[in-house]
């Protein structure tokens, strides 16, 4: 057996060196199937794994091709799910993979850095709707309404949209954005507050579509709010907006011997403001796990009535879950607007709700590194596999009608994927322990 | 601008009516499935759109070849439920009896998978229509028969035929699925499945028959609505069923969700407030708020509502037991 998937590896990294592309990399994603659902002794594995990294990673560099991406996210999953692997080696390969990895190849193809980010913002935002849904069982479906208010908290400060209601020096400088941040923190914890407050004493279903409804009226509101005081500038959405200066970081960098341009720098600044924002959410979430609220919620999700009869005050906790979801969102946004330098009601439909939700969900209820894998998952299906897929079937099959690209049916595929998951492995693809239990109770 | 007012007034009420019919009926279905399972069955919203699609395509490719209007409105009715009745047991069939028979107690589960469901109905229609005409808004073809009208009331009220087709086909199904539930067989056996479905199945009853039986009425009476609403407001897309299956649930849930007179009254309600919304706001507030913000008004309504009275207007308190 370890034979076999350590020639597979060996065979890859050759095949990676030698001819680096698309038919390699799922070679590549075969070897990384050997490693880790093969039978092999700990230290194999943990050879195979570095060697697949170093693979993947000269497969990047050398080609660009999306897939090897795929294949770096396979082994962060094997290296935070597989046993017996020494835990400094999963700390530095995993850092080796985000930090060195991801930015080698993104100045390949700065597509890469575009996945990254997103993955990134996306991975956060679900660790956020993760206190809500997986630990406190609050199914909320309007979760991107937080999202859009951070967005648009910073969007129309660092913009020229505050001329309009607003007499002073607009837009603020980039740097602002650290300090709208915090101040976004502020205005989604209170959009939390509000709609929390009639929501949450509603229970199970009727709070599903309550936060529906007002994901969809904050929608509305983004929409139309463009009179009669121009706040949101309506559909067209608002552009450009600042972005912080990073003359620092290119000097920064510059020491340490990365040679930036105009179209990295700020990719891969972004890249790495997002990492951080995600290991300080994943902080957070560990710690609230482990805390009274964290406990408080687990039991409120598994038995409200109990919960409640042993003194848990269920609004206030319930509250609490919803508003520290509802800020990661906000600080997301904020990132989110200046990175793209662009908002509009567009990103934050339903759909995006939904998408989120389903992140979670695929990844494991309550599990951190679910929620993250689910994120990857989901954004690499839609802004590449389904994209690239498209391009494939328009240039390979062109009497196919332009109605069939598969781009289009984002919708058909996050459906299939939440029913099949339901049926079958309701407890997703990284389970929590208690849901797990939980489930196979059931 | 109370002159304005008082001259709409009419009008603004019979055109919330009509609203409120399509709620009505769409609100049926949602609180038959939902007084059987205790599911709210998202997808119902895109069982109604397909019964509007089925409605849009029964004309185009029909009424070049019947005569008769009428006749052919009641073609398309009765394919429309079909078609939706269809759907529906399919749905209950392939996405929501796989979980009950697993016997998962989380309430989420069937939840998400309903809007999976929804998100794959919507696309997948969207596939099918794209594939067979190239388009994505469907237009329904007028037919002369239907395009009638006449002016109630001195000119104060415009109403078209199509207007009293819909009222009656809806307070026709409003009385046929009373009278199902309460005098027929069938209607006890829902009822017992509602009550206790292992009970149920204890005295004889198959409760997989019955909530099949469930998901085909609630579905053929949200087809025969949405064949009536494509008549009405004449374009249709793949996503046309959200808003409507949304206000419809708020219906459901105002009238007393479970309750079939009270889903009746609710949808009736909510047309005559977010029609009466929609139209004054622009006037009251000197056009700063447009009729985009009745929607808004609907999801208040159903804040409140639920806020307020949860049990809804017609439906009665549940005791919780521990």
């Amino acid at each position: 057996m370890s034979a076999v998937a350590l020639l597979l590896t060996l065979a890859f990294l050759g095949l990676a060196y030698l001819a680096p592309g698309a038919l390699t990399n799922l070679f590549g994603l075969v070897a990384l199937g050997a490693t880790a659902f093969l039978r092999l002794p700990p230290q194999t594995r943990t050879l195979n794994l570095a060697l697949l990294t170093l693979a993947f990673t000269l497969g990047l560099v050398r080609s660009g091709n999306t897939l090897g991406l795929i294949g770096l996210v396979g082994i962060l999953v094997a290296l935070t799910t597989l046993p017996r692997i020494p835990t400094w080696i999963r700390g530095l390969l995993g850092l080796a993979i985000l930090l060195l990895s991801v930015p080698m190849a993104g100045f390949a193809n700065t597509f890469i850095f575009e996945l990254g980010i997103q993955i990134g913002i996306y991975a956060a935002m679900a660790l956020g709707l993760n206190v809500v849904v997986g630990m406190a069982g609050l199914l909320d479906l309007g979760y991107a309404a937080f999202f859009a208010v951070g967005a648009y908290t910073w969007a129309i400060f660092g913009s020229e949209q505050a001329k309009n209601f607003l007499a002073g020096n607009f837009p603020l400088p980039g740097e602002y954005m650290y300090l709208f941040m915090l101040i976004a923190v502020a205005t989604t914890a209170l959009t939390g507050l509000l709609i929390g407050l009639p929501a949450l004493r509603l229970r199970g279903d009727y709070l599903a579509i309550v936060t529906l409804g007002l994901g969809e009226v904050v929608r509305i509101l983004a929409n139309n709010l463009d009179h009669p005081i121009n706040f949101t500038n309506g559909p067209q959405g608002i552009t450009p907006i600042q972005r912080p200066p990073i003359d620092w970081f290119r000097q920064l960098m510059g020491t340490l011997g990365v040679r930036l341009d105009q179209t990295t720098d700020y990719q891969l600044f972004f890249y790495l403001l997002v990492l951080l924002m995600i290991g300080l959410v994943v902080l957070v979430n560990l710690n609230l796990a482990n805390s009274r609220f964290g406990r408080a919620w687990v039991a409120i999700r598994e038995d409200e009535i109990a919960a409640r009869s042993m003194g848990i005050p269920l609004l206030p906790t319930k509250l609490l879950a919803f508003m520290t979801g509802a800020a990661f969102s906000g600080v997301m946004g904020v990132i989110f607007a200046a990175q793209r330098t662009f908002v509009s009601p567009e990103s934050f439909t339903l759909l995006a709700s939904i998408t989120i939700l389903g992140m979670v969900i695929l990844g494991g209820m309550g599990s951190i590194p679910g929620a993250i894998l689910g994120a990857a998952a989901l954004t690499i299906l839609n802004l590449d596999i389904l994209k690239t897929f498209s391009e494939f079937v328009r240039t390979s099959l062109p009497q196919i009608p332009s109605q069939v690209d598969p781009a289009k049916y984002e919708r058909l595929v996050f459906g299939l994927i939440l029913v099949l998951m339901m049926i079958f492995r309701p407890e997703g693809l990284i389970p929590e322990k208690r849901h797990k239990a939980e489930m196979e109770e059931a | 601008m109370l002159e304005q007012i008082l001259a709409l007034l009419p009008q603004v009420i019979f055109d919330g009516l009509i609203l409120g019919f399509v709620y009505a009926m769409v609100a049926l279905g949602y609180t038959m499935v939902y007084g059987v399972l205790e599911l709210i069955n998202f997808a119902h919203s895109e069982i109604f759109m397909i019964g509007a699609v089925v409605g849009v395509e029964v004309f185009r490719y029909l009424a070049p070849h019947v005569e008769n209007g009428f006749i052919l409105l009641l073609i398309a009715l009765i394919l429309g439920g079909m078609v939706a009745g269809a759907t529906a047991i399919l749905v209950e069939r392939f996405a929501y009896r796989p979980l009950r028979k697993r016997g998962t107690t989380n309430r989420l589960v069937p939840l998400i998978t309903a809007i999976g469901v929804s998100f794959i109905l919507q696309d997948l229609v969207r596939l099918i229509e794209g594939l067979w005409h190239n388009e994505f808004f469907l237009r329904m073809r007028t037919v002369e028969d239907l395009e009638g009208s006449v002016e109630l009331f001195g000119g104060a009220i415009f109403a078209q035929t199509k207007s009293f087709i819909l009222m009656g086909v809806s307070i026709l199904m409003l009385l046929g699925l009373t009278y199902l539930v309460n005098r027929t067989k069938l209607g006890v056996a829902i009822r017992a499945v509602a009550q206790d479905l292992s009970t149920a199945s204890l005295m004889g009853i198959d409760p997989d028959r019955i909530i099949s039986r469930t998901f085909l009425i609630g579905g053929s009476l949200g087809g025969v609505a949405g064949v009536l609403f494509a008549l009405q407001y004449t374009t249709i897309t793949p996503y046309v069923g959200f808003l409507p299956g949304l206000k419809a649930f708020t219906a459901a849930v105002l009238g007393g969700i479970g309750n079939i007179p009270g889903a009746m009254l609710g949808g009736l309600v909510l047309g005559q407030l977010e029609n009466f919304f929609g139209t004054y706001l622009p006037i009251l507030t000197n056009g700063n708020f447009g009729t985009e913000y009745k929607d808004v008004v609907a999801f208040l309504i159903l804040i409140l509502i639920l806020l307020l009275r949860p049990q809804g207007l017609l439906g009665q308190v549940v005791k919780e037991k521990v």
